[in-house]
């Protein structure tokens, strides 16, 4: 049967079926490929994480297609899942394709998260692609009656040693049969998945395609502007959505004016509590009726207890929620009461938002037994489980009939997402908005929405303390964060507690109290990393709920402790990165530390050097190293301050990197860069602001963000490839290290400590004129 | 009370019957289905949805339908996979852009820039980009692939690139 029957006889049992899904095993991603989002619907498989199925297939041209249940999102993560197949089947990766993103076709690992792209999801492809090349051996050693052991595979063919013309192809051997074979699963779903078949996966030293610099399978669709990007998702009967938001935090619905919106045509009106909505066959009219809406809020018990100006102050006085301590090496009380000598400092950081590249937006259509949601979430299956609850939810009052229907969540490319951004809220939006209206919607939220309503990076304040002895040598260190849980909602939009759509129902969220301890390899005689969780400034529908932003409290927490460590050095009267060197003790921690000093032509010192460039800005370097999830790097930053203007540039950058087994050097690079660049930008330009009522950082004027003339001149990355690691997550630990290496550069530049992020202009003058 | 507008995009003639006020970017994206330029703020701040008006960078969630003149040039009609602009060649070469939601404002802003004159300076190129967002903080390679094709202008215009 040919791949496109095949989806034809799914398709009419669909129908058949009264819009049930239908499922099929073995759909080729170049079949699904050529379909359009409506037909695409149509196609289901069978998923069981313990059957190779599940994972893998191969057509009768010997295509390989891998169903990956992660994704990308531009980092070209799926083309180092492509390369990992390859490599253990022995088939070239031009041969392998890569379907991901769909709920209904591929197994839940969880979503793009945590870096964990190639790290966990790539090791289990590994093991599958193993256990597939081992299953076909099997099959060619019984049809060719020779041995396993006399078989080898080149690029998809399988010959016998000793009779050179015994072979046969993948594609002959198994093309569009199910390999009808077990693997061993772990049991659990997400970022946990692991495979383990009975073959095992090659030794590095064998590798040919992976540590090659294979090109990024979705830019030319995207630069030739013939990719569908969510927002080009267009579903028969479709009307457009726009949301009205509450006038403050908090407020609440009095009455919603329908007839103020009468005049425009097809527009209809969705009220469910707090929720607002419009919709409109056409979308300006959609933003027309969203703008002359006419609802009256109530404001009693809106707003915050505090403003962005008097935040840190309200972070110090106020009561933790829960309060840890994570780490506690000899007794750092004693230690302190003992030294000669004791330095303090505070660090601030403040809300920042993930202000994607668009605001958030959703397709939804919901039918009576069935919903597809078309999100750009980084966690389509925690999209489709939401919605699915939200769906169910008593809270609800319009056309829906509050039973469980199934939901099959579909990705689609959307704007960059760095963590639990507002891509998820968009998309219970479209639902609620869809099920109102019985039909599907497209929402799209206004640049105003994505800056002041989603999900927020959250606010800190940082105490470190430290003793030195009579010669100087620190021998007690403790660092203390106290700020707001980067759990406010979770990370995964996957219940109606979690999402502002539910919010503004009445759902109530439970904040989980989760902070972030520096991770390093530093060794002090006494040592304490302690942290206190706050409750949130407003429990429901808050602007400035926090969740997970990239490399989650690494920033904020990295940024004080590797400022520090800075202040210990000078303090002690040594170059920071001999202080570095001689307190770690991981090998590995060494290793990127000298990688990146040499790079950058390190120069020792113990004392800020108050450099002058020939236009007479001060320059300077500063260095910064942190641990993440099982990868290492070190960054050298120079930096130039312009007294006059208050103008920080950032610029150039030296990497020392060790993420383990490196697969792919071109795009690693390429997700570094971005990486830097990014946390330079939420270095030198990001905060929140807001005041008792409501923030008031909603556009790109009132949160600005790095541009092209901050761009740095030159970043070299110096890669420790360590083969024998397997992979580690590279997406985010240089956030955590670029803060406190801009800070620490502008020390040696200047003299002076900036214990505040941003390092906004003003800021900047104002520490300058106060030396 | 919706008028009927001709437009002419990538070489076509297209007829729009919308409100005169409505941005030229809903026409685009909904009625002539352009995939290039996009929706970022609707505020003139991100460069998301720019689009070249007889040459010129105008961003057209802002401009509307009822101002459009001339001839609109979108990345759709830049090039193609077998006639590549050379901005387009270059940002594959340099896998410039990540999640690429941005990429019109680059581009088109670029070959603004190089079709007047390819040979610019590295401060010419930044000053140009002002005002343009990439929240992937992919400006290294985007300024890579500008460079890149601005030497290959400079070279197909029979001018030796400095």
């Amino acid at each position: 049967m040919n791949r496109l029957s095949e989806l034809m006889i799914a398709r009419r049992d669909l129908l058949k079926g009264g819009g049930a899904l239908l499922v099929t095993m073995n759909v080729p991603a170049a079949a699904l490929l050529g379909l359009s989002k409506a037909e695409a619907r149509a196609v289901a498989r069978k998923l069981n994480p313990a059957a190779l199925d599940t994972w893998l297939a191969i057509d009768g041209n010997g295509i390989v297609t891998g169903y990956w249940g992660k994704m990308d999102m531009g980092q070209g993560v799926d083309t180092a899942i492509a390369q990992l197949i390859a490599e253990e089947l022995d088939v070239a990766v031009n041969k392998v394709n890569i379907v991901f993103g769909d709920t209904a076709l591929c197994a839940d690992q969880g979503g793009a998260s945590g870096s964990s792209g190639v790290q966990r999801s790539g090791v289990a492809f590994q093991a599958a692609a193993a256990e597939a090349r081992l299953v076909l051996l099997e099959k060619a050693s019984a049809e060719l009656e020779v041995q396993i052991a006399d078989l080898y595979v080149t690029d998809g063919v399988i010959y016998a040693k000793s009779h050179r013309a015994k072979s046969v192809s993948y594609g002959k051997l198994i093309g569009n049969k199910l390999f009808d074979a077990p693997i061993t699963w772990n049991g659990k779903y997400g970022n946990r998945l692991s495979l383990e078949g009975r073959a095992t996966p090659k030794d590095p030293r064998d590798y040919k395609i992976v540590g090659t610099s294979v090109r990024r399978r979705d830019i030319a669709g995207k630069i030739f502007a013939t990719t569908d990007f969510l927002h080009h998702v267009t579903v028969p009967g479709m009307l457009h959505g726009r949301m009205i938001r509450p006038s403050a935090a908090g407020a609440r619905v009095r009455s919603v004016d329908r007839s103020s919106v009468k005049d425009i045509p097809g527009v209809q009106v969705v009220v469910e509590n707090d929720f607002v909505g419009v919709v409109a066959p056409k979308e300006w009219d959609a933003i027309k009726a969203a703008r002359a809406l006419k609802v009256e809020w109530d404001e009693s018990g809106a707003g915050f207890p505090t403003n962005s100006d008097d935040l840190f102050n309200w972070i110090r006085s106020t009561e933790p929620a829960m309060s840890t301590v994570e780490h506690d090496e000899g007794n750092v009380d004693e230690g302190i009461a003992g030294a000669a000598r004791m330095i303090t400092a505070e660090y601030e950081w403040p809300f920042q938002s993930h202000a994607r590249m668009a605001p958030a937006a959703g397709v939804a259509d919901v039918r009576d037994d069935h919903a597809v949601v078309w999100t750009d979430s980084q966690k389509p299956y925690d999209t489709a489980r939401g919605a699915a609850l939200l769906l169910e939810s008593p809270l609800l009052q319009g056309r829906t009939r509050r039973r469980s229907r199934h939901v099959r969540g579909i990705w689609m490319p959307g704007p960059g997402s760095y963590g639990r951004s507002d891509a998820g809220d968009g998309a219970m939006d479209a639902v609620i908005l869809s099920d109102a209206v019985g039909a599907p919607v497209r929402v799209q939220w206004t640049r105003s929405e994505g800056h002041a309503w989603d999900p927020k990076g959250p606010a800190s304040v940082v105490t470190c303390r430290a003793g030195l002895d009579a010669r100087g040598n620190v021998i007690a260190y403790h660092y203390h964060i106290k700020g707001f849980s980067r759990h406010d909602v979770n990370s995964r939009e996957d219940d109606p507690s979690e999402v502002l759509a539910g919010h503004l129902l009445g759902h109530t969220s439970t904040p989980a109290w989760a902070m972030r301890s520096p991770n390093d390899s530093y060794k002090f005689r006494h040592k304490r990393y302690s942290w206190d969780a706050l409750a949130p400034l407003r429990q429901q529908a808050s602007p400035l709920r926090t969740s997970h932003f990239r490399d989650p409290y690494g920033a904020e927490v990295h940024y004080a402790a590797e400022s520090f460590v800075d202040e210990m050095a000078f303090a002690a009267g040594t170059d920071p990165l001999a202080f570095r060197l001689r307190h770690v003790t991981d090998p590995r921690d060494a290793a990127v530390l000298a990688a990146a000093a040499r790079s950058a032509g390190w120069e020792t010192r113990s004392a800020p050097r108050k450099k002058r460039g020939a236009d007479g800005n001060y320059v300077g370097t500063g260095i910064a190293y942190a641990r993440r999830n099982g990868a290492v790097n070190a960054v050298v930053a120079e930096v130039e301050v312009n007294a006059n203007s208050g103008r920080v540039w950032v610029r150039r950058m030296w990497v020392g990197a060790d993420y383990g087994l490196i697969v792919n050097p071109f795009t690693l690079d390429r997700t570094i860069e971005g990486n830097l660049l990014q946390a330079t930008s939420r270095t030198l330009f990001e905060e929140v602001k807001f005041n008792h009522k409501m923030v008031e950082s909603d556009d790109w004027l009132s949160y600005p963000i790095l541009e092209a003339s901050d761009a740095p001149e030159e970043i070299k990355i110096t890669h420790i490839n360590r083969p024998e690691l397997g992979p580690r997550g590279a997406g985010e630990p240089t956030t955590r290290v670029t803060p406190p290496a801009i800070a620490n550069a502008f020390f040696d530049a200047t003299g002076v400590r900036m214990r505040r992020v941003p390092f906004t202009p003003e800021r900047v003058k104002a520490a300058l004129t106060a030396i | 009370m919706e008028k009927t507008f001709a437009i002419n995009v990538d070489g076509h003639e297209h007829t729009i019957t919308a409100d005169p006020a409505m941005p030229l970017l809903y026409a685009l994206i909904n009625e002539l289905g352009k995939k290039g330029p996009k929706f970022g703020c609707g505020l003139a701040q991100c460069g998301a949805c720019i689009v070249l008006q007889d040459g010129v960078a105008v961003r057209s969630c802002v401009l509307p339908i009822s101002a459009v003149s001339g001839r609109v040039r979108t990345l759709d009609g830049l090039g193609t996979e077998d006639e590549p602009h050379p901005l387009q060649k270059a940002f594959i070469a340099e896998e410039a852009g990540q999640c690429e939601y941005c990429v019109s404002g680059w581009i088109m802003t670029a070959t603004a820039l190089l079709e007047e004159n390819p040979i610019r300076s590295d401060g010419e190129i930044r000053r140009a980009l002002t005002g343009l967002k990439c929240r992937c903080g992919a400006h290294m390679a985007i300024l890579r692939a500008i460079k890149r094709a601005a030497a290959e202008m400079a070279v197909a215009q029979g001018i030796q690139a400095r």
